[in-house]
């Protein structure tokens, strides 16, 4: 999130759209509430009359995976209506900014494709350059006016053009009318002091669109001006108390820690080529160094020197690009006998990734698996799943019991970018252990191996490892903790933040957007537990937020360029301009004060580098290059009903297909999968079920897997409520509970009538809860930025079950 | 005025009516005798709950090292002592007999697990790690070192700490993994 949980009270209008906030993030609506009471609209946008849409002002139905054509809707209707805040837009984005004339957008296409590798490149979507200045360095050029036929504005303007209200309604079968009053009521918040805030899950992502939906929120926030202000932001409400935290800690195939991109072959085969290529000339990413080298002297210690490049060699390096190491890929190299042994921590892809059954296929090929977890999983269990013969399966596997959440320490950070500190409330039962020290002992065992083994195979970056926590008894968490918020080498004393990082080798830090939070020993500011007893929610005092504890970044637009707040009962940073400084209730996201001297910088400054993190333009990016496009364009999901109705070009053209599963994916308007399926999840269960349908209490509340059709399907296919019934794809099909609703509603879909089928996913063969895998039915194709699987929308059939 | 249990308990029957009286009467004393049965004498420590990234603050009860109680922490700013269905059975998560208690172990083509002990089971996973990657290791790649093995993956952990993510990749990576991922897209 830009924001966080407590600031949704803010907000003057609430868009909810690929979320159910009030189901999947309950206590969210504690604060969606009190905005609520204080005058807040909330709006709901969603297939289903979810439980969020029945406390909704205003809900308006949308078929799954057309969000690009409801989001250009809203930026024709702020065009048109010039509702965007314009003196934002001018300053603190790249609006102004010429792109070259080469660029060109039609029939759907983006120049640059490249049809045989079903690639784009981007060079033609650059931005124009100015000559270089007396410094050297050139700037993009820019017109304030906002009249060039080249600037951004001009071609934002021109590219939603096509996304009327009509053509919103034939695309999303939203009627025109709850589009109008959806695109009244939230465009509102583009009046300078009001504030909009959009709440999303995987409702937005997991589509072959998956990253030009999440832009698209970006654009229309920063067109309403709505970024870096109370009550506003683009607020993901993520799925697991430390997904946030894992992704920081860079436990990801593209990325190490703090988001510094993975090492690539090709692109950095020594320091010297990753410090030159991955050090943007500006923005706060110009530090990149520092964070880098400073890991390295945390993983290799005093072994890491000047000499060796601190070892950078060490680490290991992707070829062409670090997504094609992730979930999918991963599965894939398990299919074709590559990968031979997995280890696989408190994480269930047999029940939660998409095209399951492949993926359980896939294991057979395994020589060893190692997984670790509170209760038995299907993944643990694949070799005696229902329908196999363990016989015939060679693979080798460890169970280990570990401690559940209550029995461990640690901290954990919230999808507000909020850490905080677990204390550990009892033992793990039996001989259950903590992960930590499982990995300890593992760790130290593997070293101990290859200390020995004069044949070993390149020891060195196993045994050179700075790994010294401690081992049994004296294992210390907090070791961690200070490692990863960083420390000065030379007297071991923690760093008080990454503004004291240096890239010289003098410090160690495992991630630099961490550190502060243990700026002193035996001062951990994760612990904290003062809540603010007045103010506008922030809670400077409980937990520490990255970067810096600030809970809202990129706040320097809450402000004008002078430094006022847009909102003065709301603001986070402000210029007095009488004493000439600035007056602070949030942690500046820019540069406020002299690092050396002390003195205030002035607010012209900052204004004209808001986005201090966005390289290297440090505005907000209206047009940006993603790998499908500088600027979201609605196409058709992989398996999708209808043509599309926009363009020639039916679905996204760089999205991400897999060879061996092409063929099952559904042709369109497919006869035999003519409903379009759904998936989502509730409240009682939580993801994979691993937990929760282990609970007898909450086995209580929902034990069955239900399929949830309208009335209408229901009688065309004779089905009633309760029946049981089998959904089918071109990937498999299940059986489940039939759950005959009125919360789902055929939508007329360019003049076709389209039903929809939804289905929760948690359920699997193990459990006091058992039933079938929903992502077994679910397509292997994928977002081509991040490889996200468009698990969101797929065509299936729905059945009354052969008794 | 001392409360008997009787007398909470018709108040707060009638529920509306108990709720809307409830901030007429001071509770104090039923809240101390409340607390007297269930967690008197019981160390309490906050955690934050496992499930979504909403992050509430719970409290957990533990008595003679077992969880008597959990429930929500009203001191934290995100929940205020809410807590969903989910978080509020968080005390079905440590007192279950379902949970895993010993190492398992299945070998291969074998129809069941058989119970084995950690230091057995620490050595022998160290074994197929060495062995996997010693036997796949690339040291160069196309003129470039590399320094990895493509034979071994490793997946996890949305719902661990941010200590051992952090570790958990300094591991992966110090043995060259270059298949890694975890929970963040699903």
């Amino acid at each position: 999130m830009t924001n966080h949980w407590t600031d949704i009270a803010n907000a003057d209008v609430i868009l909810i759209i690929g979320s159910n906030a009030a189901e999947n993030h309950p206590i969210s609506f504690k604060w969606v509430t009190k905005a609520k009471e204080k005058g807040a609209k909330l709006i709901v946008v969603d297939p289903r009359f979810t439980r969020s849409a029945a406390l909704a002002d205003i809900y308006a139905p949308i078929r799954p995976g057309t969000n690009i054509a409801f989001f250009g809707g809203l930026f024709n209707y702020i065009l048109r209506n010039k509702l965007y805040h314009e003196e934002y837009v001018v300053n603190y984005t790249n609006a102004s900014f010429l792109i070259k004339p080469e660029y060109s957008f039609k029939d759907g296409m983006f120049s640059g494709y490249d049809k045989e590798k079903r690639k784009y490149d981007p060079a033609t979507w650059g931005y124009q350059m100015s000559p270089p200045g007396p410094d050297g360095k050139t700037v993009p050029l820019r017109d304030k006016t906002l009249q060039d036929p080249n600037c951004v504005f001009q071609l934002l303007k021109k590219h939603y053009a096509r996304y009327t209200p009509e053509m919103v309604e034939k695309i999303c079968g939203t009627p025109k009318d709850a589009f109008l009053e959806v695109a009244k009521t939230y465009c509102a918040t583009g009046k300078p002091g009001k504030a909009g805030t959009i709440l999303y899950a995987m409702g937005q992502t997991q589509f072959t669109v998956g990253t030009q939906n999440i832009r698209a929120m970006a654009m229309l926030q920063l067109l309403l001006g709505n970024i870096g202000i109370a009550g506003g932001g683009v607020n993901a409400l993520r799925g697991h108390s430390n997904v946030q935290g894992h992704c920081d800690m860079g436990i990801l195939a593209h990325v190490l820690t703090g988001y510094n991109p993975i090492p690539l072959k090709e692109k950095h085969p020594t320091l010297k080529d990753y410090i030159e290529k991955e050090t943007p000339k500006a923005s706060y990413w110009v530090n990149r160094p520092k964070f880098l080298i400073s890991v390295l002297k945390a993983f290799y210690g005093e072994n890491a020197t000047k000499e060796n490049d601190f070892l950078y060699d060490y680490l290991p390096k992707v070829t062409t690009s670090g997504t094609l190491y992730s979930t999918i890929p991963i599965f894939e190299a398990i299919a074709a006998g590559k990968i031979k042994g997995l280890l696989c921590w408190g994480m269930n892809p047999l029940v939660v990734a998409a095209n399951a059954g492949r993926k359980a296929e896939a294991m057979h090929n395994l020589d060893w698996l190692v997984a670790a977890d509170i209760f038995e999983t299907e993944t643990a269990t694949f070799w005696k799943r229902p329908g196999v013969s363990p016989a015939n399966i060679k693979t080798e596997i460890f169970l280990l019991p570990t401690a559940a959440r209550m029995e461990r320490e640690g901290c954990f950070t919230n999808s507000g970018r909020l850490i905080q500190w677990g204390w550990k409330g009892a033992n793990p039962p039996g001989e259950a252990k903590w992960d930590l020290s499982i990995l300890n002992e593992l760790y130290l065992t593997i070293k101990d191996l290859y200390k020995k083994d004069p044949k070993a195979v390149s020891p060195d970056p196993i045994v050179k490892l700075n790994w010294d926590y401690g081992r049994g008894e004296t294992l210390d968490v907090e070791k961690v903790t200070k490692e990863i918020s960083g420390y000065t080498v030379a007297d071991g004393k923690p760093v008080l933040n990454f503004t004291k990082l240096a890239d010289d080798g003098s410090t160690a830090c495992g991630s630099w957007i961490y550190s502060g939070i243990y700026p002193e020993d035996g001062k951990n500011l994760t612990k904290r537990r003062i809540a603010e007893k007045e103010g506008i929610g922030l809670n400077s005092e409980w937990g520490y937020a990255w970067p810096l504890n600030r809970r809202i970044v990129y706040n320097r637009c809450s402000a004008d360029p002078t430094g006022k707040p847009y909102n003065k009962d709301k603001w986070l940073v402000r210029w007095n301009e009488a004493e000439k400084k600035w007056e602070t209730r949030d942690v500046p996201d820019f540069g406020w004060k002299d690092a050396k001297t002390g003195e205030m910088i002035p607010p012209e400054k900052s204004a004209a580098a808001p986005f201090i993190m966005v390289a290297t333009e440090t505005v907000g990016r209206l047009f940006g290059t993603v790998a499908d496009g500088p600027l979201p364009e609605h196409y058709e999901p992989f398996e999708s009903p209808v043509k599309n109705p926009l363009s020639p070009v039916q679905s996204n053209p760089a999205a991400k297909i897999w060879p061996a599963e092409v063929d099952k994916l559904a042709p369109v308007g497919s006869p035999e999968y003519p409903f379009i399926c759904s998936t989502y999840r509730i409240s009682e269960q939580w993801h994979s079920g691993t937990i929760t349908r282990n609970l007898p209490w909450l086995c209580e509340l929902m034990p069955n897997l239900f399929a949830e059709i309208s009335p209408e399907l229901a009688q065309a296919k004779g089905i009633r409520n309760g029946d049981k019934v089998t959904i089918a794809t071109p990937r498999g099909k299940i059986e489940a509970i039939a759950c005959v609703s009125e919360r789902i509603k055929a939508l007329q879909v360019d003049g076709k009538k389209v039903e929809i089928v939804g289905l929760p996913w948690h359920w699997g063969w193990t459990g006091i809860a058992k039933g079938d895998v929903t992502n077994w039915l679910t397509p292997q194709v994928a977002d081509p930025s991040v490889f996200m699987p468009e698990t969101k929308v797929f065509l299936c059939n729905i059945e009354k079950a052969v008794a | 005025m001392e409360f008997t249990r009787r007398q909470f308990l018709k108040v707060s029957g009638a529920t509306g009516l108990g709720i809307a009286l409830s901030s007429l009467f001071d509770l104090s004393s039923v809240k101390a005798y409340a607390q007297e049965l269930r967690i008197k004498g019981a160390k309490e420590t906050p955690t934050i709950c496992h499930y979504c990234s909403v992050g509430c603050g719970i409290i957990v009860s533990t008595s003679g090292g077992k969880v008597i109680n959990t429930e929500g922490d009203p001191e934290n700013p995100v929940n205020l002592g809410a807590l969903c269905s989910k978080g509020a059975s968080f005390y079905q998560v440590a007192v279950n007999e379902r949970r895993l208690t010993k190492v398992l172990y299945r070998a291969p083509g074998a129809s069941d697990w058989v119970e084995k002990d950690w230091s057995w089971a620490t050595k022998e996973i160290a074994q197929r790690i060495k062995k996997t990657r010693d036997a796949t290791f690339k040291t160069t790649e196309d003129g470039v070192t590399v320094n990895k093995t493509e034979a071994i993956a490793h997946l996890g952990g949305a719902i661990h700490t941010n200590e051992e993510c952090y570790l958990f990749q300094k591991f992966a990576r110090a043995l060259g993994m270059v298949y890694i991922d975890a929970q963040a897209r699903l």
